[in-house]
């Protein structure tokens, strides 16, 4: 119960996971721009090359590698499914009555499930070396240049921090809530999938009364704070770029460009 | 001395739906000097909490003015200095902690004065110090016992450096020994510092160590005056839904039964040194 990670976060000490979490996040979105810029499979190929050589630099155990696709499995085994046998073009590999398997559809099957693939993969080493918190401070400095806009940056990042704050509280609340609805009879076990979801009503209910109590209450704990929204406010940790973190950065765009105009 | 708090007929009302649905408090006056330790104390409804929450500009009153340390809390402008110079700490030590570690925590009022961070780390350690809680600095909040989480709110109070305390039953929710830590950090405060204190309480043995006990029922302020003065006053504190101390009850049984012990003792130790 008290060992609740969010996003996966590995704690370690790596080049990846001491980088600023700006410069993090703007590396992802270097290399997401990058792999759509993929046009073969040679570059898929080197894009991986890269994505192992820097999983194996910050010192994650391997089983990490593939354990996030896990649950978008379907996502990309649908993908591939579906552009073997409704993308038609090429060779004809194979008829499965009115269906066609051809060659342009394992082409690009292949090639979207490859993508999608090294996309997840590449996030995945991100968000494992990052931890939730520093991950809100980097959303909300690069928010920020789009307040103007309307986008509320401290404002998310503070939601993430509270949210943050109070799922083990919640948790724990849950837990004695189950209980108590428990020695009164309730039955959250047995059933089938809708009976269960309707057993669940008496945990809910009072669950989401005392959450808004403790909205209510930590607000004015936070206004007898003197908080006032992000204006103004100043950090304890302020985010430093160092060298490495321009390395960082450059390492990512280097990726993007050279693939860009190699044309791979 | 001069005053920190001054209440001037102050009344407050909830309103719903437009309509007045409750006088949570009626014309009440109140001075508190700098320095003092006030237990303010009163059976539930009795309008404590509402008046806490007058003292930092959380609630406005209805009518009548509060002042803080010459400030006006019904003056928009004035609002943010009254706040950081009334720290306020609630009952449950969990809804008032906003972050997820506990020096992050401590450093949340810091950051939202907009002090400079190299001082923000300074003034978290020094504050973490004189609650006790050094050694935590980077636990996460809900690891903590109770009394740990309330000495922690005190701590994010503290390092605004506030004037003053204002503390909404503390204790209420924790067990003895966090209770005792608690009251500690708060007399400490008190004594060392030099923070005023108010203290609302629900507990009568905590009162014994204010310098003055405020009593409150229905909105109104019914007693004001030094510790045994209440108790040995003439007013029934049971009727006010009220209960007088151990200490003192037995001291009043002793002496009924003729014992000559001096009505004014607080102190389990005194109370012992004149009977052995």
């Amino acid at each position: 119960m008290q060992s609740i990670t969010l996003g996966h976060y590995l704690p370690g000490d790596s080049f990846l996971h001491n980088l600023d979490p700006r410069i993090k996040l703007l590396c992802l979105l270097v290399l997401i721009v990058t792999l759509f810029l993929v046009r073969t499979f040679w570059g898929f190929m080197f894009f991986g090359v890269f994505i192992i050589l820097i999983f194996s630099a910050s010192k994650l155990p391997w089983r990490y590698f593939l354990r996030g696709l896990r649950p978008v499995f379907f996502i990309i085994f649908f993908t591939l499914i579906l552009h073997f046998l409704f993308t038609d073009g090429g060779r004809v590999y194979l008829r499965l009555g009115p269906l066609t398997v051809e060659e342009a559809g394992v082409f690009m099957g292949t090639f979207m499930t490859l993508r999608l693939v090294l996309l997840v993969i590449t996030t995945l080493l991100i968000t494992l070396t990052t931890s939730p918190i520093s991950f809100a401070d980097g959303i909300e400095y690069i928010l920020r240049p789009f307040r103007r806009l309307g986008i509320p940056g401290h404002e998310i990042a503070m939601m993430m921090t509270i949210a943050l704050r109070f799922i083990p509280t919640l948790m724990e609340e849950s837990d004695k809530i189950r209980k108590a609805q428990m020695a009164r009879g309730a039955d959250f076990e047995t059933g089938n999938i809708f009976r269960r979801a309707r057993n669940l009503v008496p945990l809910l209910v009072p669950l989401f009364v005392s959450a808004f109590r403790r909205a209510d209450e930590l607000a004015i704990a936070m206004e007898a704070r003197c908080y006032r929204g992000g204006e103004n406010r100043t950090k304890m940790r302020e985010l430093h770029t160092r060298p490495r973190d321009y390395l960082g950065l450059s390492v990512s765009l280097g990726m993007m460009l050279a693939i860009l105009f190699s044309g791979v | 001395m001069s005053n920190i708090l001054e209440l001037k007929n102050v009344s407050f009302d909830y309103f719903l739906n437009g309509e007045t649905a409750l006088r949570a408090l009626d014309d009440i006056s109140l001075t508190i000097k700098k320095g003092e330790y006030i237990a303010l104390i009163g059976s539930n409804g009795s309008g404590k909490s509402t008046l806490a929450r007058l003292l930092n500009a959380i609630l406005v009153p209805t009518s009548g003015e509060v002042w803080v340390d010459g400030l006006l809390t019904s003056r928009e402008e004035h609002r943010w200095e009254i706040r950081r110079r009334v720290g306020m700490v609630f009952q449950n030590p969990d809804n008032q902690i906003v972050a997820t570690t506990v020096e992050e925590d401590v450093a949340f009022g810091l950051e939202n004065l907009g002090i400079d961070s190299s001082q923000i780390s300074r003034r978290v350690t020094e504050a973490l110090e004189r609650v006790g809680l050094s050694s935590f600095r980077h636990h996460a909040p809900h690891l903590l016992s109770g009394g740990q989480k309330q000495r922690l709110a005190i701590a994010g109070i503290i390092a605004m450096r506030p004037r003053c305390l204002v503390l909404d039953e503390p204790t209420a929710m924790l067990d003895p020994r966090g209770r005792r830590e608690v009251l500690d950090t708060i007399q400490r405060m008190n004594r060392q510092e030099g923070v005023t204190v108010v203290h609302i309480t629900h507990f009568m043995e905590e009162t014994l160590e204010a310098d003055r006990i405020v009593t409150m029922d229905r909105g109104k302020i019914v007693q004001n005056g030094k510790p045994e003065e209440i108790f040995n006053g003439e007013t029934d504190l049971y009727q006010l839904g009220l209960e007088i101390p151990v200490l003192l009850r037995l001291n009043r049984i002793l002496r009924s039964e003729g014992l000559d012990i001096p009505a004014n003792i607080l102190n389990l130790n005194d109370l012992v040194n004149i009977l052995c």
